[in-house]
């Protein structure tokens, strides 16, 4: 069972103070072992505090994060799943889970063999494509070949969790 | 019996006998020895010794003690909160303290100071709700420090700052302790950096307790309280002698603590917004680029509040257009910076927000100040890059242009994007200029011609680089923007743009195949990977069946 954080569109402090204090109370340190970002944290302070819940810590560049070191795209295999990370959308990663970001909207779907995920805004920022965000984050419980993806949405002051299944088949390329 | 005979006799001894240590031992024996009740029925009494005491006594110690045990008192009983009324306890140990303090003109000012965090503790805990004794306490206070101007010693100064944090700790709320007449002023005789300090802690207690301030007059008293971080003091030191990572940790404080100033009510919003804006301005160019973005997106959402709501369209005081002369403002004062790469992005935002209250000549404009700054200040190739993407993806958004407008910067963007320094840039953001011309919602312009005028330009580029690689470096390189195009051909063929035929889609997989087998490619695992994918992507969609899988089986691999 691994543990895997997946959140981004944090857009701190550009367009939001801070994560919900709901989530903040529910990420603790040492129960996570990768966190995956597709960008937009946007300091150095925010980046920092997601490596104190994990060392880690993989990001990818958003238009507005302060660090131009954070690379495009990403690859991380992480048991049986090969990861992909980048900020908008792109088949040519070749992956099993592919994570972006950018619409600020929780998306987790099936697509051309593999699983395309969009972990939404943490901090629900303000976004010129979506009204009314949510603030959400994904939690992925890698396990063999199976994947829990849990998405936890704050509604109207509530975290309010969902879960999807997907399983790799076998005979992968 | 006590009040009368015993207290009175007991002090006149320990008054008498001058003796500095057996005055502050035996003060101290009565202060604990005598229940907590008879302390405060005997309170005239027994503060009425202590301007007599020797000055050489730590009465200030011996103070604290008693109002200690009588905050204690009142804590656990609160039953006997009336007679702290009565008995005047909060006036008695107030003009007790101005007595003492009188007395020991040698007394140094963190004597003093410590005294008044004494008493205000004792307040706090007694008489939390007589804001007006919290607020004598800091008087007393401001009258102790006048003409000192800055205090330079540091005890003194950690006693001021416990002084002012008491409240905030209390009353969890900065709105109470913006009440208190004489905060600011006690704030004033802080030193600059010890007053920075305090305004952080201030924007840190607004920041935990999520406190909103929400009228334009509270964030006035707000600012005041805390200019030392918005802006330059004179006296105090310039913002470049300040440490690069201490001075981005307060502005960065500053730019969260922008999203705690909301109202919903509009007009008010526009308000705190507006004297924000003011204050923020005077912060100088160094500050700009942290407190003008979280500016910038509250008035968006100000926006999209307007925008959703029904009826008041341009008759309020506030309107969108109000908003967007206000953002456009704005975001010209990063001009004085300068931070065009920022100013880039934000008048995007602001131009897509236009679009979406279907205001076309804002819109314009925005684009057209974002489109200047392309052309005069972002010289940097890896920014230009990104800058044109960013205008790309957003104009391939709007919907609210005519046909003139949308052809002006339309053609602007594919010229910018055929004109990057890198042969791989200028292929992969032409590109990507295909999707400004085939816009999938109702209505959108679906111009198939321009999609394919744009991907084939892009092939040609693609050759050129291929053909320049060969002669610098012997060998082509890799064929990833051939792939890259492919994919970029299937999706418009899977859109139904007629002019993207599976006999073109055809020839470009034998080309990419021809390329990739010649002697001249380099190899690449990943673009072989890229281009078997596109492969079997193309496979999965024959097999899908129904009309698309028709379309797809036309394509001969």
């Amino acid at each position: 069972m691994v543990l895997v954080l997946a959140l981004g569109d944090l857009h701190i402090p550009h367009r939001a103070p801070d994560l919900p204090t709901k989530f903040k109370s529910m990420l603790v340190p040492g129960k996570i072992q990768h966190i995956i970002s597709p960008g937009n944290l946007c300091i150095k302070e925010v980046y920092d505090y997601l490596k104190s819940l994990c060392p880690d810590l993989h990001v990818t560049r958003g238009e507005y994060d302060e660090d131009p070191r954070y690379p495009e795209t990403k690859t991380l295999t992480i048991g049986q799943f090969k990861l992909g990370l980048c900020h908008g959308h792109q088949r040519q990663l070749d992956v099993d889970i592919l994570i972006t970001g950018h619409t600020h909207q929780f998306k987790a779907y099936k697509h051309e063999g593999g699983v395309v995920i969009n972990p939404g805004s943490a901090t629900g920022a303000y976004s010129s494509i979506t009204y009314e965000v949510n603030p959400s984050f994904v939690l992925m419980d890698i396990d063999g070949l199976r994947v829990v993806v849990y998405v936890y949405e704050l509604i109207d002051g509530e975290v309010k969790v969902d879960k999807i299944d997907f399983k790799k088949s076998p005979t992968s390329q | 019996m006590y009040k009368d005979i015993v207290l009175p006799r007991v002090l006149e001894q320990v008054v008498n006998c001058k003796d500095e240590l057996a005055q502050y031992y035996l003060m101290d024996c009565i202060i604990q020895v005598f229940p907590d009740d008879y302390h405060l029925q005997t309170l005239e009494t027994l503060l009425g010794a202590c301007p007599q005491l020797q000055p050489t006594v730590d009465i200030k110690t011996v103070m604290s003690q008693l109002m200690e045990r009588l905050s204690n008192y009142a804590s656990l009983s609160p039953e006997v909160m009336p007679e702290f009324l009565q008995v005047e306890a909060f006036t008695k140990l107030s003009s007790a303290i101005v007595r003492v303090i009188e007395a020991q003109p040698d007394m140094p000012l963190v004597g003093a100071i410590s005294l008044h965090v004494s008493l205000l503790t004792f307040t706090l805990r007694v008489h939390p709700d007589r804001l007006d004794y919290v607020d004598q306490v800091l008087g007393a206070c401001v009258k102790k420090l006048s003409g000192k101007g800055k205090v330079e010693e540091s005890k003194a100064t950690k006693q001021i700052v416990a002084l002012l944090s008491a409240p905030l700790e209390k009353y969890n709320d900065v709105m109470t302790a913006l009440k208190l007449t004489n905060y600011p002023k006690v704030l004033e005789h802080l030193d600059y950096a010890t007053n920075k300090v305090m305004a952080g802690v201030i924007i840190q207690s607004i920041m935990k307790n999520t406190t909103c301030i929400s009228t334009a007059d509270k964030v006035e008293a707000l600012f005041e309280l805390i200019k030392g971080l918005i802006k330059d003091i004179t006296g105090a030191p310039s913002v470049d002698e300040l440490d690069e990572e201490d001075f981005k940790e307060e502005q960065n404080l500053v730019a969260r603590l922008v999203h705690m100033l909301v109202n919903e009510d509009q007009e008010e919003m526009f308000k705190i917004i507006t004297t924000v804006r003011k204050h923020f301005l005077q912060g100088g160019p160094r500050r700009l680029s942290f407190t003008v973005p979280p500016l910038v997106f509250s008035a968006l959402k100000l926006v999209r509040a307007l925008q959703t709501q029904e009826g008041e369209g341009e008759e309020g005081p506030v309107t969108p257009k109000k908003i967007f002369q206000f953002l456009h403002q704005t975001v010209e004062a990063l001009a004085t910076v300068p931070a065009p790469e920022l100013a880039l992005r934000l008048y995007l935002q602001c131009a897509e927000a236009a679009n979406d209250c279907d205001i076309e000549p804002v819109a314009y404009e925005f684009f057209t100040q974002a489109f200047i700054l392309y052309e005069e200040e972002i010289a940097d190739s890896k920014a230009q890059v990104t800058a044109i993407h960013l205008i790309i993806g957003t104009l391939q958004r709007i919907t609210v242009f005519g046909v003139e407008n949308r052809d002006t910067l339309t053609h602007k963007a594919t010229g910018y994007s055929a004109k990057l320094l890198k042969k791989q840039d200028q292929c992969k953001a032409v590109y990507v200029c295909s999707h400004l011309f085939w816009v999938e919602d109702e209505g959108g312009v679906k111009d198939g011609e321009r999609v394919l005028l744009c991907l084939k330009r892009a092939i040609r580029i693609a050759n050129a680089a291929q053909q320049m690689a060969n002669v610098t470096r012997g060998n082509s390189g890799p064929a990833t923007l051939f792939v890259e195009i492919l994919n970029k051909y299937l999706y418009f063929f899977e859109k139904g743009n007629p002019q993207i035929t599976s006999n073109l889609i055809r020839d470009l997989i034998e080309l990419i195949a021809t390329e990739m087998q010649s002697e001249n490619a380099s190899q690449d695992p990943s673009v072989d990977a890229f281009f078997a994918s596109t492969l079997r992507y193309i496979q999965f969609q024959k097999q899908k069946g129904g009309a698309l899988g028709e379309k797809y089986d036309a394509i001969q691999a």
